[in-house]
């Protein structure tokens, strides 16, 4: 019995890798292929479905609104939440607490609901159709969720570190950024790791409050399906790039990742 | 250079964590403060590190009012019970750090660093970071970072508490070395009555937020003025009991009585309270005057030069445990050289060395003849 319990977890890893497998395989192969039947490895090799993506602007360019929009929102995020979480860490103030749950809650309620208002109030204020507004709706989760995360992180690190750099005669911006901040280095690239990604993968607010000249990956995959048919492995492809950023960025924050979840804040 | 505390007081909600205090540090040698945990010494030290700001009061140096400064504008040094660098910096860096930000530059930088270094034998470790250290070799580096600039108050808030037993003896015993002839003011804050005798100096008592006495520490310790000094300023606690004097017999309820001698003889008949050191109730008769206390031995420590036991006074040879005596027993500590065999549980006799007496009046101040 236990020779086998090795393949136990191969197993589990086989049937988690087999989605991700079966859209790649999908990239490389045409619609016709994919519909006509059921084959393992793509018969007619192809990379006409890349090709297209990477010449065509109306693809490519998703790619980049995406990119840019989800980069503003981390810099704001992480921007704003740095002295936020500072303040809850360190200080006692009235309802501190209550702020700080108040916070989460905010990623309790489905992006649905807020779309209309956004919608509305970035029409008013003529953001709509711009990376700014997507990246500033995505604020409303990311922000408390880097408060959060960052919250955990800093306080890890002793009051008393704090003190000895005033005793040491650093003013509170300098200690900030040359002290506390390369102390906390991980907890930031956990927190942006994960504004990232929640950024990456929202599609509903993204796509609510762009039109062209922002429209995001997510929106403009939905363009393969139209009144000819889908076009299957132009979008297996599409789903293939989009895994590409979020792999890049894990890789650099893995060690940290694990730990934010010995601090139990991811 | 003289640091003053003017009419000090910090208190935080309804909670008073430092009495009003008005102490004049001396100028040379260690301001040793005093107190068990919770006593108020980190309170102090922070109000004069500016981390905290007192509620009323003043703190002056050099006739020059410290209290509206900033802890940057205060030049002080400050070293924690834990071990507290800066991790991401190396240990030439964080001895350099107070250098840095004060605007030394250049080379003016590596001298000063490495003879702090070098006072404290950092030298090897200077191109590690702190994590890669030792506990004692980090609380050097936090040591060298504190002496590395000319401060005028160096606070060391129980630098040596949280390190093992051999390296606590060797810091303490190169701590006076390396902050002899700095011209800085330096409190130390210990909970430890020995130490407070080895680092010699000026001693501050501190007990529930409020300064006791101050003086010096030898003196401190031979003439405690009340009753909580010299409660605070004694390891093993210090033997307590109500005693009644009429004309020149001082009784200890109806356990012992003496010849009343020193301060207490011409103080008027009444009740006072007697407090002796360990030492001096022993468990072999040491002179012919010593007057002899039963009691049935509670707990024994041995470290083999000493032997401590403490035991249930009144609790008679024989006799057994009484319940009916135990609302109106103390337990006494006797401390004595080298091994003594005692058996827990069962009666001994001790005996009180009389002269080693302090009497207290009821409220806890001193009886002074």
């Amino acid at each position: 019995m236990t020779r086998y319990a090795r393949f136990v977890p191969a197993i589990y890893i086989l049937f988690l890798l087999l989605p991700i497998y079966w859209l790649f395989s999908m990239s490389f192969k045409t619609t016709n292929e994919i519909l006509g039947g059921f084959t393992l490895f793509p018969q007619q090799f192809t990379l006409e479905n890349y090709r297209t993506i990477f010449t065509d602007p109306s693809w490519y360019w998703g790619y980049i609104n995406s990119i840019l929009y989800v980069t503003i929102n981390t810099v704001i995020s992480i921007c704003a939440a740095l002295p936020a979480a500072y303040a809850f860490s360190r200080y006692r103030f009235a309802g501190d607490k209550h702020l700080f749950f108040w916070l989460l809650t905010n990623r309790m309620a489905p992006p649905a609901v807020f779309a209309l208002p956004f919608f509305q109030l970035y029409s008013a204020v003529g953001l709509f159709d711009t990376h700014i507004a997507v990246a500033l709706a995505h604020c409303l989760f990311n922000i408390p969720l880097a408060v959060w995360i960052l919250e955990g992180f800093m306080s890890g690190v002793p009051r008393e570190l704090d003190e000895t750099a005033y005793v040491d005669g650093y003013s509170f911006p300098r200690f900030f950024f040359k002290i506390f901040v390369p102390n906390i280095t991980s907890g930031i690239g956990v927190a942006a790791f994960f504004c990232f990604m929640f950024s990456w993968v929202e599609m509903l607010l993204a796509k609510t409050l762009t039109a062209v000249d922002a429209k995001p990956i997510v929106a403009t995959m939905t363009k393969t399906a139209s009144s000819a048919g889908y076009e299957l492995g132009l979008l297996a492809a599409a789903g293939c790039l989009t895994i590409i950023p979020g792999a890049i960025v894990i890789y650099f924050v893995r060690n940290y990742i694990a730990k934010g979840f010995a601090l139990g804040r991811v | 250079m003289t640091l003053v505390l003017k009419d000090l007081t910090k208190r935080s909600g309804a909670e008073m964590h430092l009495h009003e205090t008005s102490v004049r540090f001396a100028p040379e040698g260690f301001n040793v403060l005093l107190g068990e945990t919770n006593a108020g010494k980190t309170t102090l030290i922070k109000l004069i590190a500016a981390l905290d700001r007192p509620t009323t009061g003043e703190i002056w140096l050099n006739h020059k009012n410290l209290t509206p400064l900033p802890t940057q504008k205060r030049q002080v040094s400050l070293v924690h019970q834990f071990f507290v660098n800066y991790p991401h910096l190396t240990v030439f860096e964080n001895i350099a750090s107070p250098l840095r930000v004060g605007g030394v530059v250049g080379p003016e930088v590596e001298k000063r660093v490495k003879q702090a270094a070098d006072l404290l034998r950092l030298g090897p470790y200077l191109k590690r970071r702190p994590g890669e250290l030792s506990g004692g070799q980090q609380q050097r580096t936090a040591l060298a970072r504190a002496l590395v600039k000319d401060s005028d108050i160096v606070l060391l808030d129980e630098p040596l508490a949280n390190l093992d037993y051999k390296l606590r003896e060797e810091l303490r015993e190169e701590l006076p070395r390396l902050l002899s002839d700095r011209g800085s003011i330096v409190l130390y804050a210990t909970s430890e009555p020995s130490e407070a005798l080895l680092l010699g100096g000026h001693t501050a008592t501190i007990s529930a937020g409020r300064v006791t006495q101050f003086g010096e520490t030898a003196e401190l310790y031979r003439n405690p003025q009340d009753l909580e000094t010299a409660r605070v300023f004694s390891d093993p606690p210090i033997n307590t009991a109500k005693v009644t004097k009429s004309g020149d017999r001082i009784a200890l309820r109806n356990l012992a009585s003496w010849n009343a001698a020193g301060e207490i003889a011409s103080a008027p008949d009444g009740d006072y309270i007697v407090a002796v050191r360990p030492h001096y109730v022993s468990p072999r008769r040491m002179t012919e005057g010593d007057v002899s206390i039963s009691g049935q031995v509670l707990i024994t420590e041995l470290s083999g030069s000493e032997s401590i036991a403490h035991f249930e006074m009144g609790v008679a040879a024989g006799s057994g445990h009484s319940a009916s005596a135990a609302a109106d027993t103390d337990v006494w500590v006797s401390q004595s050289h080298g091994v003594h065999p005692y058996n827990v549980g069962e009666a001994h006799e001790f005996f009180l060395d009389v002269s080693g007496c302090l009497y207290f009046t009821p409220d806890g101040r001193r009886v002074n003849g």
